[in-house]
């Protein structure tokens, strides 16, 4: 692998650069800061499932006093858009307006009302009254499917949707090779179909939005978004005014997850404001998060494999039925990322197929979420990797190193299957599975501990393995954009419009800036995720911001040092080339110094001056995908069904980590999400399409109780293509736990768990079949 | 109503609805470092200390703080120097998107108040009312064995 270099700020698990303010409790969230007269919005949403609005009467909520607006679909624009924060033009169908005279889910908005205090809010929606007319609801993905089922959106100036008469959002199909030549051609074939629940991002900090007119009768946005310059645009384009008549601000943002990466209120308190000419607020309850936000697509995938007796694979073969609900945001390009996230991992199978359908149902909306149909697809590969060892006799681990992508190889899906498109050529140039294997298996005890079944009481023991991958970025899409200015101080002023949801992404941004201008990380000042202010970036999503913003990062650093040497060599006597940088200083080829200081004041107030500062942008080339190997070890409780996870670990290769600690918790973040999707996180939904347990009391996210003996080991490498040699990290983790602790299941008890999550009940019922059988 | 209570240590007098919750009098009371979460005492981002003890305080009514002692995490800074879980919780890399942090913090200053040398058990025991999304809390109930620590070894007045 290419030689690290020696880093003197990046590598090190420096303390967030917004730490300080966080931990202090400063008014730093959107819900923090209010202006005088602001206005409280509150939303209705809809009763049914499927239902047509024959009429809607607000004049009993107007005439209340305190009242000072109400929406609904008769007085707002009527424009077709998505609310997916997509790069332009958006992947996702034109499918979604406003208000509409027909409802599609549980919650689907139908009106809404701003008032002087959130109590008068609500009194007023109490008060709207609508008539409608049910219609069938579609409450499954069978259902969508079949002859004759309700069309959902029957509307005439919807987008962008493969086949709406027959509730298909969209539609993918590709092949490599000739998968039934590869299955007639193998020793042994497995299939197996697995199913992912309902569920839910639950951030601590619930959407939330608050716009204002500026002194100049500009929109402002603060918003709790992931991607503000998308939520500019798409808002201009559902309000149907310029772009420049809008500023984003994303604050500090109390999680996201994917969720964040909708435009899912900001019109909403955008129109009311531009219609009163008042501050308006708009947050949603976390009845309401639950009910009406986003939710990951629930997936049924089969997967069949075919390999030879050496235990090489000769074909695999994914089909993929995602329900994207109501609306059909993220619908295409997660079904696309369920195989192209995970196929190129096993490239040594030289025919592939992939399709599948995204189908349209009267359930809450799907969108974004962390892993993005890689963990959906995972779950089956991953299961169908374990069957096929024990069919083929060979130790799980071995089966993978035997199929697993290596450094100097690539698959044919990276350049067949894209973001709803094709995708783009890449040959991995960084990969430490091996070492990742080795280490999390000699972690875990694999040698002592696997196929032992062990017993404690009524518990046995179980461990079970997989190995996942992610990517960095969309390559050839995404856009990231950093300028960097210098002060008179030696400091410097990092403008990113990358957007930090608390993943820390400031932070590895300005180390990575402080690494090239060779200063401590206090000197680089960083203002983020402001439309006016900032330069472009699409946000954060797509494991992008470390590898694509980081880059651009890297770039504008390195132009700005071009500069400071510019500056320096007149006054040291040397050439730009024989200069460097060094603690603060520009360093001459004798020893010769000048401070970053001088460097400054020379350009601005001494000599041929100009303001140091550079823009740069990045669009990657390729996504090189972080690889994680998983070990989990488990314990199958025989009487009651209960799983619990006694030690996971993961063992990640995320080429250089720019800061450890920071890379550590995006893992373990995600790592515990996907147990809980994995044991206890399903949106339980009646069947009228209401969801049933709408809170976090009812809906269990892993608590500190919860978390098992985790240890996540940063397996390095060096991405050649990478900002200081890194790849991104933020989303690989959360493939991992759903079939690794299937597979460990299985190690234990011998039963082959194919629907989420694993609740005493199922695991029960699954092992009750096995003995009767 | 009319009440009096100690926030952070100043003595205030506020003007309450009937049913109003603490947490929405401290948040009008400008210390924004209550978070809402859920309303619901699910999540335990509004935890502050009340009369030394962390409780959720939307569960509580503003009425019932009256004459009560009210901590909040803008109240853990000693002239100028952050509370040894605040450090920790920094050193550690226990905060990502900082929304539970407050409630989280308040909790664990609860514990260590009552528990100088907790056990990683107990540690998560007194978290386990604090939700957290972003960290998978390992490194917070690291941040709170450090703040033990240091705690012990260096003196404070927490």
């Amino acid at each position: 692998m290419p030689e690290r270099p020696e880093f003197t700020v990046v590598g090190k698990g420096e303390r967030k650069v917004d730490g300080r303010a966080l931990v202090t409790g400063k008014p730093v969230f959107v819900a923090d800061v209010r202006l005088p007269d602001t206005l409280h919005v509150k939303l209705l949403g809809s009763p049914h499932a499927h239902a047509r609005i024959l009429s809607i009467d607000t004049s009993e909520a107007e005439a209340m006093p305190g009242v000072v607006c109400v929406l609904t679909h008769e007085n707002t624009p009527p424009t077709r858009h998505t609310t997916a924060g997509q790069g332009y033009p958006e992947p996702s169908p034109y499918d979604a307006r406003m208000f509409e005279d027909k409802v599609r889910f549980v919650g689907d908005r139908v009106a809404a009302v701003a008032a002087e205090t959130e109590e008068i809010a609500l009194a007023a929606l109490k008060a709207i009254r609508v008539e409608y007319e049910e219609l069938e609801p579609v409450l499954s993905i069978d259902d969508a499917r079949r002859d004759g089922a309700p069309v959902i959106h029957d509307e005439e100036d919807s987008a962008g949707i493969y086949d709406a008469d027959r509730n298909v959002v969209a539609d993918v199909d590709i092949d490599v090779g000739d998968v039934s030549a590869g299955f007639d051609a193998s020793d042994v074939i497995v299939e197996t179909t697995c199913e992912t629940q309902y569920a839910q991002h639950a951030p601590i900090e619930p959407h939330v939005v608050y716009s204002y007119l500026d002194n100049n009768g500009r929109l402002v946005l603060r918003t709790s978004t992931q991607v503000p310059f998308h939520a500019r645009r798409i808002v201009a384009q559902t309000l149907g005014i310029p772009i420049r008549s809008v500023r984003v601000i994303k604050p500090r943002i109390g999680g996201g997850f994917g969720t964040k990466q909708e435009v899912l209120l900001e019109d909403v308190a955008g129109l009311v404001t531009l219609r009163t000419g008042r501050p308006a607020w708009v947050g949603l309850s976390r009845k309401e998060e639950f009910v009406a936000s986003r939710t990951r697509h629930p997936m049924r995938v089969r997967v069949r494999l075919g390999a030879g007796s050496d235990g090489v694979l000769r074909a695999i073969e994914m089909e993929a039925v995602s329900n994207t609900g109501a609306y059909g945001a993220h619908g295409l390009t997660v079904l696309a990322n369920a195989g192209s996230k995970t196929l190129p991992l096993y490239n040594k199978a030289p025919n592939v197929r992939f399709y599948g359908q995204a189908v349209y149902t009267n359930l809450p909306v799907a969108g974004a979420y962390r892993g993005y149909g890689a963990t959906q697809g995972y779950f089956p590969l991953e299961t169908a990797m374990d069957e096929l060892a024990e069919r083929l006799g060979i130790d799980p681990i071995e089966l993978r190193r035997r199929n697993h992508v290596r450094v100097g190889e690539t698959s044919p899906i990276f350049e067949k299957l894209g973001e709803g498109r094709e995708g783009v050529e890449q040959t991995i140039k960084s990969c430490e599975l091996e070492r990742c294997l080795e280490i999390g298996a000699e972690r875990i005890g694999w040698a002592e501990k696997r196929g032992k079944k062990l017993r404690d009481g009524p518990r046995v023991h179980g461990l079970g393995m997989t190995i996942v991958m992610q990517g960095s970025g969309i390559p050839r899409i995404d856009m990231a954009a950093a300028t960097i200015k210098m002060n008179e101080d030696g400091s410097f002023n990092l403008l990113i419009g990358a957007t930090d949801l608390g993943t820390g992404s400031d932070t590895i941004l300005a180390q990575i800036a402080a690494e090239v201008l060779a200063v401590p990380l206090d000197r680089i000042l960083v203002t983020s995720s402001d439309t006016d202010l900032t330069p472009f970036d699409v946000g954060a999503y797509a494991s992008s911001t470390t590898y694509v913003s980081g880059t651009a990062v890297q770039r504008a650093a390195e132009k700005v040092r071009g500069q400071i040497l510019e500056v320096a060599s007149a006054v040291l006597g040397a050439s730009a080339e024989s200069l460097r940088l060094a603690d603060e200083s520009v360093v001459a080829p004798g020893g010769e110094r000048m401070s970053l200081a001088d460097v400054c004041l020379r350009a601005m107030y001494e000599s041929d001056q100009f303001q140091i500062a550079a823009t740069a942008s990045c669009v990657p080339a390729e996504s090189p995908p972080p690889f994680l190997a998983n070990f989990a070890e488990v314990a199958v409780d025989t009487e009651t069904g209960r799983v619990e996870v006694l030690h996971y670990v993961a063992a990640v290769d995320c080429g250089v980590a720019i800061n450890p600690i920071l890379a550590e918790g995006q893992m373990e973040g995600a790592i515990v999400n996907g147990i809980g999707y994995a044991l206890t996180e399903e949106m339980l939904i009646s069947s009228r399409g209401r969801v049933r347990n709408p809170s976090l009391f009812d809906y269990k996210i892993p608590g500190a109780l919860d978390v098992p003996r985790l240890e996540v080991i940063l397996v390095e490498s060096y991405e050649p293509t990478g900002p200081m040699g890194a790849k991104s990290i933020g989303e690989v983790g959360i493939n991992g736990p759903i079939p690794t602790i299937a597979n460990a299941i299985y190690d234990a008890v011998g039963v082959r768990l194919r629907e989420t999550p694993f609740t005493p009940e199922r695991v029960l019922a699954a092992m009750r079949e096995v003995t009767v059988a | 109503m009319t009440i009096t209570l100690t926030i952070n240590g100043r003595r205030t007098t506020a003007t309450i609805e009937p049913g109003e919750r603490l947490s929405d009098l401290l948040r009008r009371e400008g210390f924004m470092g209550v978070k809402i979460g859920c309303r619901a005492g699910d999540c335990g981002a509004c935890a502050v200390l009340l009369d030394g003890r962390a409780v959720n305080s939307c569960l509580v009514f503003a009425a019932k703080a009256d004459g009560a002692e009210v901590v909040t995490v803008e109240g853990l800074e000693r002239e100028g120097r952050l509370h040894p879980v605040q450090e920790a919780f920094l050193d550690e890399g226990g905060i990502q998107c900082g929304y539970c942090t407050p409630g989280m913090v308040i909790s664990a200053v609860d514990l260590l108040s009552r528990n100088p040398d907790p056990t990683e058990g107990e540690i998560r025991r007194a978290l386990s009312g604090n939700l957290c999304r972003c960290t998978g809390y390992v490194k917070q109930i690291r941040a709170v064995q450090r703040a033990a620590a240091a705690m012990k070894g260096g003196g404070t007045d927490a």
